[in-house]
């Protein structure tokens, strides 16, 4: 069973992010970039599938050099190896230009199963396993809470606002996974010490046979044109109670269509 | 906007300020921060509930410190991770900025028994404990200091007599941290031939163990009188690696390492916590830490704090190149753990009396401080240590 994960570097959603005034982009050098929280969900699926039924675990990530940090988090979990695209001509693509790179990745290596996870919390557009079991044409599994393999069958449940669906596909397939499908591991120390010897395989877009003018922000298919900051947070509104407090609370609240 | 709220630039942690994290290596970092968050996941949340009830769960935490690699993780082989003692020092910081307790725990396990047995062991206790206790599966205590005989070990009064091939062990031993739960005891006991070093399993018959009740320091750890009451061992028992007080200070000098570097992150726990109130306590109108009084405050406990960090990296790479002394670690435990308790008491004094209530975490480090500025060499006997260095005299009688 092989199983190659997709992991994104974004900046740290719990601190201060901006964009990048000069071509609108994530500007990822002021910020604090770490592996995507749920990414670390679908690493650890991987490896409670690979502990149970053996083979490989490969990290797939596109992303600048100082990507590999994400990338060290995953091996340091215990993913097997990783595979990084790195070219500045990749800079401001779009998901789907993203996905095109991603995909050429995938063609490159063995894989019995895609995991990743159902958002990035950077751009949260949500559409990468989509857009790959297209153009890989290939079963996708998405949101899912559970995950089992048999052979060749992977069976989800599929988590919806109203309850689960159950899905079943062959392999191979690309799931995506949510972050109440497991409790991720901490790395471990020997985990950590470990990954600095694990084999990180770099690649250009010319080692994948993609062609630089067809990613990138000059030809993407959605860029940001203008942003602005949150307007600062306005003066709360003070009620005072005489003997009405009740009253007015409610009456703010409906006067904000929020009952 | 009122004078003194005048924002020029983003606050940034105490330590942030130093950019120490050049300093260290990307693993050392990585370890650092698994750490870290286990602190804040899994202890930070209860612990003050732990102290105040005067509980630790000892076997649940250890189990988890051993899956990540905690336990002995500055040891070689038997499942040991082999990490830098940089690391070790850094994850010592990240467990006290938890907790002492929790900090005494893992230094008493990896840096006291397990060093113990691996140093000094046969390859038989060596196989036999370390690798149950790298799992934290097995839990170790460390018997040295005795009733009357804490800073002068060399009096100890616990005896170990030889009766046959058999080895008959009869004494007590005094504040053994991690005593009432362990499975197994490094005791050092006087001989015909001077101090040893014996591996008890604590299910010998004549060894008991009773917690020491009502204190009002380390809550969240067990402490413990070991009584051996004839306690009969097999010939193999004795460690064969250690003859003479020189084996059991070493361990202490390993533990005492882990503290150089522990005790700051009670410091750090303290100051981060009054920084972010002295940020939001309106006082007369105006943000606390708007004040000169407060700036002064923390201006200094920062400094303290980064000097002490900056200290601790010192002796950890002196550590790694294999040549740190026993006196240059004596610098830094007097440093950290002096400075460690003046700033959880001056973090107290940022809170008024808030800082008094378990809700913040300065008052029960400062507690905590009490007993780590006392064991493993008080802070007096570390100036006698730096005193003989720079005079060439001893004074310790």
């Amino acid at each position: 069973m092989n199983i190659v994960v997709l992991v994104k570097q974004v900046p740290d959603s719990g601190s201060e992010r901006k964009l990048d005034s000069s071509d609108n982009t994530v500007a990822r050098a002021s910020a604090d970039n770490v592996i995507n929280e749920m990414d670390e969900y679908a690493i650890e699926e991987a490896l409670t599938v690979k502990e149970s039924q053996g083979g490989e675990v490969t990290v797939l990530t596109v992303g600048p050099g100082s990507a590999t940090d994400a990338i060290r988090k995953a091996l340091s979990m215990g993913a097997d190896k990783a595979v990084h695209v790195t070219d500045d001509a990749v800079h401001g693509s779009c998901a789907v230009q993203t996905s095109a790179v991603i995909a050429a990745a995938l063609q490159q290596l063995e894989y019995d199963l895609v995991l990743c996870g159902a958002e990035s919390t950077d751009g949260q557009v949500s559409v990468m396993p989509a857009l790959l079991s297209e153009r890989l044409g290939i079963p996708h599994l998405s949101g899912a809470r559970k995950l089992t393999v048999e052979g060749t069958t992977v069976r989800v449940e599929r988590q919806t606002d109203g309850g689960y669906w159950m899905l079943e596909s062959s392999l191979p397939a690309i799931v995506s996974t949510w972050d109440t499908i497991n409790e991720p591991r901490y790395p471990s120390f020997k985990g950590i010490m470990a990954a600095k010897k694990k084999p990180v395989e770099t690649k250009s877009l010319a080692d994948l046979g993609v062609d630089p003018a067809s990613v990138g922000l000059a030809t993407a298919t959605s860029r940001v044109l203008d942003f602005a900051g949150r307007p600062p947070k306005g003066e709360g509104v003070k009620v005072a109670d005489e003997g009405d407090g009740a009253e007015k609370l409610v009456g703010y609240l409906a006067a904000q269509k929020l009952v | 906007m009122a004078p003194g709220t005048a924002s020029l630039t983003r606050p940034r942690a105490p330590l942030a300020l130093f950019d120490l994290d050049g300093l260290v290596a990307p693993e050392e970092l990585a370890i650092r921060d698994t750490v870290r968050r286990f602190v804040d996941d899994r202890v930070a949340p209860h612990v003050a509930g732990w102290w105040e009830d005067g509980v630790l769960p000892i076997r649940e935490l250890a189990r988890e410190l051993g899956d990540l690699g905690v336990l002995g993780m500055h040891l070689e082989g038997h499942g040991c991770a082999g990490t830098t003692a940089t690391a070790y020092g850094l994850a010592c910081l990240e467990l006290e900025a938890g907790d002492s307790g929790l900090r005494s725990l893992v230094s008493v396990q990896g840096s006291l028994a397990m060093y113990a047995i691996h140093a000094f062991g046969s390859d038989e206790h060596r196989d036999r404990w370390l690798p149950a206790m790298a799992r934290g599966e097995a839990i170790g205590c460390f018997g040295l200091t005795e009733p009357d005989f804490g800073s002068d070990p060399a009096g100890m009064r616990t005896t170990a007599r030889r009766d046959g091939t058999d080895w008959v062990l009869t004494g007590t031993k005094m504040w053994i941290t991690n005593g009432s739960v362990a499975d197994v005891a490094v005791v050092w006991a006087r001989t015909e031939d001077g101090i040893r070093g014996f591996v008890v399993p604590t299910d010998t018959p004549g060894f008991s163990a009773p917690a020491i009740a009502h204190k009002m320091s380390l809550r969240a750890s067990v402490t413990s009188e070991l009584v051996l009451d004839g306690v009969r061992l097999p010939a193999d028992a004795v460690l064969p690696g250690a003859a003479g007080l020189s084996g059991p200070l070493s361990c202490l000098d390993e533990a005492r390492f882990g503290i150089v570097f522990g005790a700051l992150g009670a410091a750090r726990d303290s100051l981060e916590s009054a920084l972010a109130y002295s940020q939001s306590r309106i006082i007369f109108d105006r943000p606390l830490a708007s004040y000169q009084l407060t700036q002064a405050k923390l201006a200094d406990m920062t400094l303290e704090l980064g000097k002490g960090v900056l200290l601790a990296l010192h002796l950890a790479r002196l550590k790694d190149a294999g040549r740190l002394a026993p006196d240059q670690v004596s610098l830094g435990k007097l440093n950290s753990v002096r400075e460690a308790i003046a700033i959880a008491r001056e973090c107290r004094t940022v809170l008024g009396a808030a800082g008094i209530v378990a809700e913040y975490p300065m008052m029960r480090h400062a507690a905590n401080l009490e007993s780590v500025l006392t064991y493993e060499g008080t802070s007096e006997v570390h100036q006698l240590v730096i005193g003989r260095a720079v005079t060439g005299m001893a004074a310790f009688r």
